[in-house]
């Protein structure tokens, strides 16, 4: 027996348990209640200016949680980099430590210390929230490209005469790049997508897509939530290959651990 | 003569489309020490791998003893493989390692432990059992990955290029080592390497491959002294090949002068490959004697020998070896002993390509269009396409040409290159420039036109 | 002084990142309804959680989350070592349909991946449950051990399975006295990590758990939160999740750490 033929179970499994369901959606997305054709649900979609501005809310917050994501980890994940700067491999380990634990807990735990704080929850608590979720996604798959680094480009550069700012912008900056659009990436996905957390961190106040995707799957509309599920999985597509473009490196998400 | 334990009948092997092994057929005797000898990608390891019963031939078939062993899955096959990178096992010390097979075939304890110590003092390793492998040398290592597959007593041990990894002292002293072994265990070796100093200290007989083929099969000397092709020649030792003609029987011309020679049986004037050792040209201060003359180019020091480049009178670059040295820009004369020069027969005068004519005046040929001089064929006509070696442009611009291709194979000859360009297809040209191309250059390859000589098939 | 104010950036962030779970951890020490009063030290919610003092549902969650991540992790595991051997041995075009599909659950917002199999699990009539629940963590938990397996044998010799397969033993010998101990190492990474991965799933979960009433217990945090408060007993749970998730962590992370050394030697 092939050694390569062993893989076939799992490949059947992928197929029941990853491709057909998605064939589902898609299949789901364009039919009617009686399983006729039909393009209704985009329709619908586009007609319904509540549909429209939850979506365009959505994009904005995961937009504005990745950029301030961006700003604050790129720093962060620069000086844990740096020897100079940073050598213990502890501080690592603290920033990579919360990726791992339940994003619901996480989430509660914001609104307990905006209630401790006697802060009010809403759109403050929910990109507060947001970028506290998601920061160590930014900053990890950074630091790893930054760490792989070739640090001799560094100190050519400098041999040939560049201040360290000039080395920072025309070798550091560029040669990060990969690890940069992959945790855009990692942020602006999950962000995207979370249902949970606008509720419990707005009281509800808040109205997010995936929370609306939520709702119709729960309320039986199963083809209109497919169709919404159909967007989503569109614009992650679109994203993935926009970074797809930028890296050709596909380490970063192996290197989890 | 001992009896055959090994037999290759029609074996041809691929991968993906691509051949690798083709229509091979070999004979090995009981005891011999067999090298396979060829560079890489020329299938040697493939035609180990057949043997061992890791691949399965696409055709034909292998047999040991006068068994059948095509399709006998390598477990239950008679003979054990000495890995090139050893492929020790890492989750087992030294003992583990060479007791495996015998532990699989349940043997007692004692045995296990007599038999174990008994071939690790064969490989000099005694004292190591309890060691990790991963600690050893790479020498050691090697001796342990020897020891774990004789201990089986195999009844034929193929090595697959063992010692590729190792540095060249440490090479030296197991190659002698590995003849020792030999010749104490009375084992047939199959050996694979790509070094041919290797390949001719340590065998009994070679068998010399490349692309697919079997191109020789000889002794050491048989191979050195008469290779059958410039191949060979170049591929074993140090030649100078060069193109010339068979004038009659034992009359030989090159480099713009005739020779006398020892072969037969050509014809007349036809043309022929010649490959003179450097070593088998003579020099003198004495011109009179000489056969020919030439300027000494280049002289270097190499340990035990000069090697020179001289470039003869009608303009050849030859390669020799003297033990004295002769002055960079001196003219010196130059004779070659008859029987120091080895005529070959050519293998091919010109290229030859099987085509099909897409209009009157182009032609579809290795994987691409040519235009041609109007033939008056229909389209879809098959025809065959004749081109001169010279004929071939090859271009740095690969877009500029028809078709582009790889240099595979680059031989000098005196006065100018003959190349071999393989096609992305698998089609070959073989090419005469004077222009210096590199290996594995990729080239735009253009015909003109009035260089093509087609016939309908 | 730039090395001081660097080091005051990150540990701002630090403090940051952390104070929602710090002060969780500080009040899972006071008995009060509401967080944020501390009513005197007091370790009574680590002792309900313990002692049953808490209701049953809370209980049967934990239960509920533990079986079905040993379960999921245990099946992933099997599947996906197996999956990664023949993988290895792929090549050409098979080898990248069957990348691609084994990157999608872990590409896939969790949420597509739950109403994705919500819808499968509707369309060929299965009724939901632990069945489904564990389907449903295979799917996203097996990508994971086929990429902690398929390093290990990439490091391996390629020779090492045909030098076993050359020593007599028979491909089923080889596998178990060669491959296995070769890629045990990526198996128990993978099982660690499809486990805390099974545990902390909340989206897939939701989707797949029907309702029969099953909860685990991220599911059963969410409605507990939906419903207002947060029962006390969560906090003192919360902080052991977070301690187990450290230690879990760190006990990963010296193994790569073993792992890499060995390799680099």
């Amino acid at each position: 027996m092939k050694r390569s033929t062993w893989a076939s179970p799992y490949f059947i499994f992928l197929l029941l348990f990853v491709a057909l369901p998605l064939i589902l959606i898609l299949v789901y997305a364009f039919q009617d209640n009686e399983g006729h054709f039909t393009f209704q649900h985009f329709v619908k979609f586009a007609s319904e200016s509540e549909s429209i501005n939850t979506f365009t809310y959505s994009i904005e917050i995961a937009v504005i949680t990745t950029l301030l994501c961006l700003l604050l980890g790129y720093p962060a994940a620069w000086i844990l980099s740096n020897k100079a700067l940073n050598r213990s491999s502890v501080t690592i380990i603290l920033f990579i430590l919360p990726m791992w634990i339940n994003m619901l807990v996480r989430t509660l735990a914001t609104v307990a210390l905006f209630d401790f704080m006697s802060l009010p929850l809403g759109e403050g608590a929910l990109i507060f929230g947001m970028v506290y979720n998601f920061l160590p996604f930014m900053i990890y798959p950074i630091y790893n490209t930054m760490q792989k680094m070739d640090h001799s480009y560094e100190a050519a550069a400098q041999d040939l005469g560049a201040t360290p700012s000039q080395v920072f912008r025309k070798v550091t900056l560029p040669l990060s790049m990969p690890g940069v659009s992959s945790g855009i990436l990692m942020v602006f996905m999950p962000t995207i997508s979370t249902f949970a957390i606008a509720e419990l961190l707005t009281m509800n106040k808040v109205k997010l897509f995936g929370t609306t995707i939520q709702e119709n799957i729960n309320n039986g509309m199963w083809n209109y939530g497919s169709c919404l599920a159909l967007i989503m999985l569109v614009i992650i597509g679109i994203t993935m290959l926009y970074s797809d473009e930028q890296s050709a490196q596909d380490d970063e998400k192996g290197g989890l651990i | 003569m001992a009896e055959t334990i090994i037999k290759i009948d029609n074996v041809s092997k691929s991968f993906g489309g691509k051949t690798v092994l083709e229509n091979i057929n070999l004979e090995v005797k009981k005891g011999e020490f067999v090298t396979f000898l060829g560079p890489s990608g020329s299938g040697k390891s493939t035609m180990l791998r057949l043997i061992a019963g890791f691949l399965t031939p696409d055709e034909g078939t292998i047999s040991m003893n006068g068994n059948d062993i095509t399709k006998v899955p390598p477990f239950q096959r008679k003979l054990n493989t000495v890995f090139q990178h050893y492929a020790l096992f890492p989750h087992l010390d030294v003992y583990d390692n060479v007791a495996f097979g015998l532990k699989l075939q349940n043997l007692p304890k004692q045995e296990i432990e007599q038999r174990v110590s008994k071939v690790l003092k064969m490989v000099s390793m005694t004292d190591y059992e309890d060691r990790d492998v991963t600690s050893l040398s790479g020498g050691q290592q090697q001796r342990i990955a020897i020891a774990r597959a004789i201990i089986n007593q195999p009844e034929v041990l193929l090595l697959d290029e063992p010692l590729a990894a190792l540095d060249l002292k440490m090479r030296k002293d197991m190659q002698i080592e590995l003849k020792e072994m030999h010749k104490k265990l009375g084992t047939t070796f199959i050996y694979v390497t790509h070094d041919q100093e290797e390949a001719l200290t340590l065998s009994d007989t070679i068998v010399v491959i490349n692309e697919g083929k079997i191109q020789q099969i000889g002794t050491p000397t048989d191979i050195y002294n008469e290779p059958c092709n410039s191949f060979v020649a170049d591929f074993i030792g140090e030649s100078n090949i060069l193109n010339g003609t068979m004038i009659e029987d034992r009359k030989v011309s090159f480099i713009g002068h005739e020779f006398p020679c020892v072969d037969e049986g050509f014809g007349e004037n036809v043309p022929v490959d010649v490959v003179i050792r450097p070593e088998d040209i003579y020099m003198t201060h004495k011109l009179e004697a000489a056969q020919f003359t030439g300027v000494v180019k280049s002289c270097v020091f190499k340990g035990v020998h000069y090697e020179m480049f001289v470039d003869s009178d009608f303009g050849h670059e030859l390669m020799i070896q003297d033990y004295n040295a002769f002055e960079i820009g001196s003219t010196v004369g130059m004779l070659i002993k008859p029987s120091d020069i080895q005529v070959m027969k050519k293998e091919r005068t010109c290229n030859t390509f099987e085509g099909v004519m897409v209009g009157s005046n182009q032609v579809e040929m290795i994987g691409a269009k040519f235009d041609c001089e109007d033939t008056g064929l229909a389209a879809g006509d098959k025809v065959r396409v004749e081109v001169d070696f010279d004929k071939i442009e090859l271009l740095d611009n690969k877009e500029d040409g028809s078709q582009t291709g790889q240099v595979s194979f680059i031989l000098y000859k005196g006065d100018h290159y003959h190349l071999t360009i393989s096609t992305r297809e698998g089609d070959k040209l073989y090419v005469d420039t004077n222009d210096i191309w590199d290996k594995w250059d990729i080239v735009g390859i253009s015909i003109k036109p009035a260089d093509m000589r087609i016939v309908k098939a | 002084m730039k090395k001081l104010l660097a080091q005051a950036y990150l540990w701002l962030l630090l403090i940051l990142l952390y104070a929602p779970i710090i002060i969780i951890a500080i009040f899972s020490f006071t008995e009060s309804k509401v967080l944020g009063n501390w009513t005197g030290f007091s370790t009574r919610l680590y002792q309900n959680l313990f002692s049953g003092g808490v209701n049953n549902s809370l209980i049967s969650a934990i239960e509920n989350t533990i079986f079905i991540a040993i379960v999921a992790a245990t099946l992933s595991t099997m599947l996906g070592s197996v999956a990664a051997i023949g993988i290895h041995n792929m090549h050409g075009k098979n080898k990248k349909v069957i990348s691609f599909l084994n990157d999608i659950p872990m590409l896939n917002p969790d949420i597509i991946t739950g109403i994705s199999l919500f819808i499968l699990f509707v369309a060929l009539g299965i009724s939901q449950g632990y069945i489904t629940v564990i389907l449903a963590h295979i799917t996203f938990c097996t990508p994971y051990v086929v990429l902690s397996v398929l390093p290990r044998l990439k490091q391996m010799n390629p020779n090492e399975y045909e030098a076993a397969l050359d020593l007599g033993a028979t491909p089923f010998q080889a596998l178990r006295k060669v491959i296995m101990p070769e890629i045990k190492g990526g198996m128990i990474s993978g099982w660690i990590l499809s486990f805390t991965l099974s545990i902390d799933d909340f989206a897939v979960t939701l989707f797949t758990k029907g309702n029969e009433g099953l909860e685990t217990l991220s599911t059963y945090i969410y409605a507990d939160a939906r419903k207002g408060g947060l029962t006390p007993e969560l906090r003192a749970l919360m902080t052991i999740i977070f301690v187990t998730v450290l230690v879990l962590l760190i006990i990963i992370n010296v193994r790569t750490a073993k792992a890499q050394k060995k390799q680099a030697k």
